[in-house]
């Protein structure tokens, strides 16, 4: 009887375990953290227009009542210089035809994120049409202003500052 | 009992090895200053001298895991180097180290510390390397340990190992680093003779550096003397211990020159001057 | 003393040339190599397996600060909400690759510095070559191949845990909503947060594990140092190296992705 030179199996068991485990890990990482929520899921798109997208980017969220159904695809200008969003979101929603798009941020410095607001109609939103009724994006400097200064005067304002003389 | 090979044939064929003024420094020092030998095929050769003298070093430019600043060595007259990849192969394959450590792989088996040549540098069958490493192991006396660690073994079986390891690849030729560096007389004869024995039974040429020079006298064809990083003398021992040479016939008389001194000390006398120098 | 200078120069040079043909060599040397599998197995197992438990821990905790300092300093803002972006974004990005690489050198890279480094000096090495066998397929290029795969899945691993420890810092010691947290880290990380971060992670292994195997291979090299001290000298040298290294090369990485 010889012995066996192989004796490896169990070694090899561990080290097929600690590899899969790894390779699972990482294709969580990238399909489920870094894919968004829906890879394979079925979606569609809607549009929006706005007067002034405040720095929207694709890949920012798109939130029904703080629930995260799609995202940014693309932003572009249609003719006449209003902007253009185009949402990827979840197929299964039903969003009626009068819902409301805004633009908001969650915090002061936070994301800037679109909030869907569904609508009362019985015409449902249908893939690529557009969401006209919409909400931009908060101006951040005049919002600053206002809560700093109150509704005080520009000029007042300037006042309390001395000159360095 | 061997004899020499006939002058006929030693004309005709090269030697297996031949050193041609071989010379390696390390820095300033000089180790090998000019070395000149020969190896015919199928003798025992032994290179033996004081510590020092560049023995070990010779041979390691022998298996070229040093490479000499100057000369060459020619195996079966082909001169040996890095820049013939394919003779320097052919010559791994054919030609085995036994080193002075023993050089066993401590992360493997004995059985794979001794299937690792056949495994890695050959392309034999698994069934023909299983044949193999049993039978080698067989032969030394080791089938017992073959899933133990080199670390687990004693001394003795550890060299036991790593002459499995060198000749289990059938070698041509089998470089000896001091095989016996370290071990009692009883385990050095037992070393000499089972060189002895393997090389009658393989038929391999053989060089074993050593110190002990009456185990070398006994068990090997010829004997090469290095001293200074020169080959201060080299034929067969017979030659050697006749030879008139004064530094042959001082290191051939040491053994008894030490027997001389401690004989004087007993005596109470003063110790005789020449002995130290 | 500008001699002493212009000599380092050229040694550090000379060292890098020589640093890069050792690995070329390392990886080439694994086609034709026997058995590589084997190897690669057990070099997978010592630098990846044997790691994990202190892979985990330190991302755990790297996840737990990061959770506690980022809510703090967020709520001074009012966004404690985005404490997911904050984690998520500093472990797959930087942290994750960063610190499992150094973790790795200092577990599996020192070890194997020293590993070589004794079977240089006991002939082990010389051995493998007067056996015909090339000591780069044998000794490195298994090593090389692994941390390709073991760096990676590491840092994947660190990433995960991580991202559990700011969970529990955040969201069970301090009371930020979990729904808030994990939502926020799905949308805070992308597709090319995970490629930087493997990329990173690939550069690393290479670069670590070249290091430690080159110091350990060549510990004989090393002038002013013989035998246990070389191998403790050079097992120095290859973890200082490394995380030197891991850092200047994250840089470079970084400013060529972002």
């Amino acid at each position: 009887m010889q012995p066996s030179p192989v004796k490896y199996t169990r070694l090899d068991l561990t080290v097929g375990t600690f590899v899969l485990a790894g390779l699972l890990a990482l294709a969580y990482l990238a399909l489920k953290i870094g894919g968004g929520a829906f890879v394979g899921g079925d979606t569609t798109t809607v549009r929006a227009r706005f007067n002034n997208l405040g720095g929207l980017a694709p890949g920012a969220s798109v939130l029904i009542s703080g629930v995260a159904v799609g995202k940014v695809e693309k932003v572009e200008l249609d003719d006449r210089f209003a902007a253009i969003a185009t949402l990827r979101i979840r197929k299964d929603l039903r969003l009626p035809a009068d819902s409301l798009a805004a633009i908001r941020s969650s915090g002061l410095i936070g994301d800037k994120h679109i909030a869907l607001t569904p609508g009362a109609d019985d015409a449902l939103l249908t893939p690529g049409s557009l969401i006209i009724d919409t909400e931009s994006a908060v101006d951040l400097e005049s919002l600053i202003s206002r809560f700093a200064f109150g509704s005080v005067d520009k000029k007042d304002a300037a006042k309390p500052v001395p000159k360095p003389e | 009992m061997s004899t020499p090979a006939p002058a006929s044939a030693a004309v005709s064929a090269p030697p297996l090895l031949a050193i041609r003024s071989l010379q390696k420094r390390f820095g300033e020092r000089v180790v090998l200053a000019d070395v000149t030998l020969t190896v015919p095929r199928g003798r025992v050769l032994a290179v033996v001298g004081k510590s020092g003298t560049g023995k070990s070093v010779l041979l390691k430019c022998l298996a070229g895991v040093l490479a000499p600043d100057a000369g060459e060595v020619c195996f079966e007259g082909r001169p040996l180097s890095s820049h013939d990849p394919v003779a320097l192969a052919d010559f791994r394959r054919r030609c085995s180290y036994l080193f002075q450590g023993n050089a066993l792989l401590d992360s493997l088996t004995a059985w794979e510390n001794v299937a690792l040549p056949l495994e890695q540098a050959t392309l034999l069958p698994k069934p023909e390397i299983r044949a193999r490493v049993a039978e080698a192991l067989r032969r030394l006396e080791l089938e017992g340990d073959a899933l133990r660690y080199p670390s687990q073994l004693s001394g003795g079986m550890q060299k036991r190992l790593a002459l499995a390891r060198a000749l289990v690849t059938r070698p041509e030729l089998v470089l000896f680093d001091e095989p016996t560096a370290g071990l009692d007389p009883l385990r050095r004869n037992a070393v000499f003779t089972l060189i002895a024995h393997a090389q009658r039974e393989f038929g391999f040429t053989a060089v074993v550096v050593t110190h002990d020079l009456p185990e070398a006298l006994a068990a090997c064809d010829e004997v090469a003397f290095l001293d200074d990083g020169r080959v201060r003398f080299s034929g067969p021992p017979s030659a050697f211990i006749h030879s008139t040479d004064e530094a042959v016939a001082a290191f051939r008389d040491s053994t008894s020159a030490l027997a001389q001194s401690v004989a004087a000390l007993r005596a109470g006398g003063p110790l005789p001057a020449d002995t130290l120098g | 003393m500008l001699s002493t200078l212009g000599q380092s120069t050229l040694r550090i040079v000379a060292e890098s040339g020589d640093l890069a043909r050792f690995t070329a060599r390392g990886f080439t040397s694994a086609i034709g190599s026997r058995r590589l599998g084997r190897r690669l197995v057990r070099a997978v197992y010592e630098q990846g397996v044997r790691c994990l438990p202190v892979i985990l821990i330190v991302g755990l905790f790297t996840g737990l600060v990061l959770g506690l300092q980022g809510y703090h300093t967020l709520t001074g803002f009012g966004s404690a909400a985005l404490l997911g972006p904050l984690v998520a974004n500093s472990l797959v990005r930087e942290l994750a690759p960063v610190l499992a690489a150094l973790m790795l050198v200092g577990q599996a890279g020192s070890a194997l510095t020293a590993e070589l480094g004794i079977q240089r000096n006991s002939e082990q090495i010389d051995a493998l070559e007067t056996m015909g066998i090339d000591p780069y397929g044998f000794l490195i290029a298994p090593r090389l191949i692994a941390a390709l795969l073991v760096y990676p899945i590491m840092t994947g691993f660190f990433s995960l845990i991580g991202l559990v420890g700011g969970w529990l810092s955040g969201s069970v010691l301090l009371p930020l909503p979990g729904s808030v947290y994990w939502a926020s880290v799905d949308q805070a990380i992308d597709l090319g947060d995970i490629g930087q971060s493997v990329v990173k992670s690939l550069v690393f292994g290479a670069l670590t594990m070249a290091l430690c195997c080159y110091n350990g291979f060549n510990a004989h090299r090393r002038s002013g140092a013989t035998g246990a001290r070389a191998v403790s000298a050079s097992t120095t040298r290859a973890v200082v190296f490394s995380s030197i290294g891991v850092l200047a090369a994250d840089y470079l990485v970084t400013s060529l992705l972002v």
